[in-house]
């Protein structure tokens, strides 16, 4: 008899296959939604223009080029619509047939989701070489053990981000709309995540405030990551309390889940 | 085996006026209603039985179809399937059971259904050959063709609900819970799955619960059924038990060859509809033999047929009886309490 773990890692190689199908199904959707995460490029233009007379705040021209670009990368890279998907089949209740599956819906949601990683570097690796080719070049931590351990960091930022919209998603099953949340969610992790603009030009209460969320772990530690000179103490302790908000987001949205699925009311015929 | 012991769910349900005003007030204050969908229905299924659902909208059929299979958890009460309780979600139950639902679907809508089945084959861990063999089996059962690599979007609604029959069976589940199936669909696909139901449920000796609102689709698929009304169990049971229980009486219909005086239609029985020639009379059983006797000799009449009174009509007596006797006892009791 195989063990639940190992018949959901055998189903993902499929799960992929066919995510990655759904994906192309609907690609001029998801290249429009890609695109809309621009918001970093306008940033850009303007934080660019103010230090451009000298460094504001230790940030220099080619600081602010490298930094948005990179944030431009890792949000391109591990942004989600599970907490829209989740929240319309619990509301709709086209959850039922999900729950049918001997599969638990944060894996198959989490596999579907992954597939897309790869279409969206289409998006991500142009403009990882427009930053190459950028002044930001200079910018970028030039250490290859720290950029090595980008690619893991981007990974949980992934993982951090799909639990927490996987938790706020789960909440339809407590409240009707839960989209109101997110809307909410999304404002916090503008502004404490680093994605309007780096925590360090923050209010100090407000980059303090920041470290006690998850939301640093989303976008900001593989961002410093590629555009900051780690010791390696640093590099360990950002990486693990990366870490320790990945588990602590799946274990939310894990527990979340299981209250609230206790009340789907599974409408409709 | 499905059991069911004093098996209730309530749903508190948000209830406010039409309007703008309304809108605003329940903002503020939100008025619930407490809406007994199911209350205390208890009950027994044998493996490979054929079971069906029948009720008036509302009554609570879908609701504990979707209890026994664990989309819901009951408020009170018991349910097990197969020694495990549903709500729990166990993946060894969860694959020896099956949930189609006529107006839900578990196909990917931009995708083929192919992709579909070769994603539930992953999920459900069914081995490549016995997939094959499954799959070549409902191909032909359900006559698929080449449905199976058509998006389904672009799939009618008959062949959309045979590719959903087929995903929902492709890891062979032990007991179908078909809620609706045939909706929708026009008589001849509605005769093909019922077939095809049948069919499946001999060849596998599966479990088969049935809600349709096409009644044809019970008396034909269904020998014994269970009749829900505002969600309690109201009969369980062999279905010519129920009719001959509600109304003994037979319905004899014929069409006449001569004049016959309405008087001497009454002698014979209960003049339940007449149209031109065709006459249909509501006969005591016991007196079938006379009356047909007579009917066949003196009378001449032609095309004679003999049946039991439809389902539809015993039901909507049954449930409207049923009403009249609430409705009576509710004014009895507010009587009672000025």
């Amino acid at each position: 008899m195989r063990s639940g773990t190992s018949r959901a890692l055998r189903a993902l190689p499929t799960l992929f296959r066919v995510g990655v199908a759904e994906t192309v199904a609907y690609r001029a959707e998801f290249l429009v939604w890609l695109l809309t995460s621009t918001l970093p490029l306008v940033m850009l233009g303007l934080w660019t223009s103010v230090a451009s007379e000298g460094p504001f705040q230790g940030y220099a021209s080619a600081d602010f080029v490298a930094y948005y670009l990179a944030t431009l990368v890792v949000r391109n890279l591990t942004g989600s619509w599970v907490s829209w998907q989740v929240s319309e089949e619990i509301r709709t209740g086209a959850l039922a047939m999900r729950l049918l599956r001997p599969l638990h819906p944060f894996v198959a949601l989490g596999a579907s989701h992954l597939a897309a990683v790869p279409f969206r570097t289409f998006v991500a690796l142009p403009i990882a070489l427009v930053l190459l080719a950028s002044s930001g070049a200079s910018a970028l931590s030039g250490d290859p053990a720290q950029l090595l351990c980008v690619l893991p960091s981007v990974g949980l930022a992934w993982l951090v981000t799909f639990a927490t919209l996987f938790t706020i998603g789960s909440l339809a099953f407590f409240i009707t709309k839960s989209m109101a949340i997110a809307n909410l969610y999304y404002g916090l992790f503008s502004l404490l995540s680093g994605y309007l603009l780096p925590l360090p030009l923050m209010p100090p209460w407000v980059a303090t405030a920041a470290e006690l969320t998850p939301f640093p772990a989303m976008l900001t530690t593989p961002v410093e990551l590629l555009t900051r000179s780690l010791s390696g103490a640093d590099l360990a302790r950002l990486l693990g309390v990366q870490f320790g908000w990945a588990a602590a987001t799946v274990l939310v949205a894990l527990t979340v889940w299981r209250l609230g699925v206790r009340r789907f009311e599974a409408v409709g015929g | 085996m499905i059991r069911a012991d004093e098996l209730t769910k309530h749903f508190k349900v948000h209830r406010r006026k039409p309007g703008f005003a309304a809108a605003l007030a329940s903002v503020f204050r939100r008025r619930h209603e407490l809406v007994k969908a199911v209350e205390n229905v208890s009950f027994r299924i044998e493996r490979g039985e054929r079971v069906g659902f029948l009720g008036p909208n509302g009554a609570g059929k879908t609701t504990t179809l979707k209890l026994l299979a664990g989309l819901l958890h009951p408020t009170s009460g018991a349910v097990t399937v197969d020694g495990y309780v549903p709500s729990k979600r166990r993946p060894e139950l969860l694959r020896s059971i099956t949930l189609v639902m006529g107006q839900k679907s578990q196909l990917i809508w931009d995708l083929p259904p192919s992709e579909t089945y070769a994603m539930n084959r992953a999920i459900f861990d069914v081995p490549k050959a016995e997939f094959d063999a499954t799959l070549a089996e409902l191909t032909e059962l359900l006559e698929l063709g080449k449905l199976v690599d058509k998006p389904t979007r672009q799939l009618s609604l008959g062949e959309r609900m045979k590719c959903e029959l087929a995903a929902a069976l492709l890891h062979r589940p032990k007991t179908l819970f078909l809620d609706e199936p045939t909706i929708g669909l026009d008589v001849a696909m509605q005769l093909a799955i019922r077939d095809f139901v049948r069919r499946y449920n001999q060849r596998h000796e599966a479990t088969v619960l049935l809600t349709s609102h096409y009644m044809d689709d019970v008396v034909a698929l269904c020998p014994r059924i269970l009749v829900i009304d505002e969600g309690k169990l109201v009969h369980d049971g062999d279905l010519r038990q129920l009719v001959k229980t509600m109304d003994p009486d037979k319905r004899v219909s014929f069409t006449l060859t001569s004049e016959v005086g309405a008087d001497e239609l009454e002698r014979l029985g209960a003049v339940i509809g007449r149209e031109g020639t065709r006459v249909t009379l509501r006969v005591v059983e016991r007196e079938i033999p006379a009356v047909v006797g007579r009917l066949l000799g003196p009378l001449h009449v032609a095309d004679l047929a003999i049946e039991d009174p439809p389902l539809e009509e015993i039901l909507r007596a049954m449930f409207g009886k049923a009403r009249e006797q609430r409705a009576a006892s509710e004014a009895a009791e507010a009587g009672g309490a000025t």
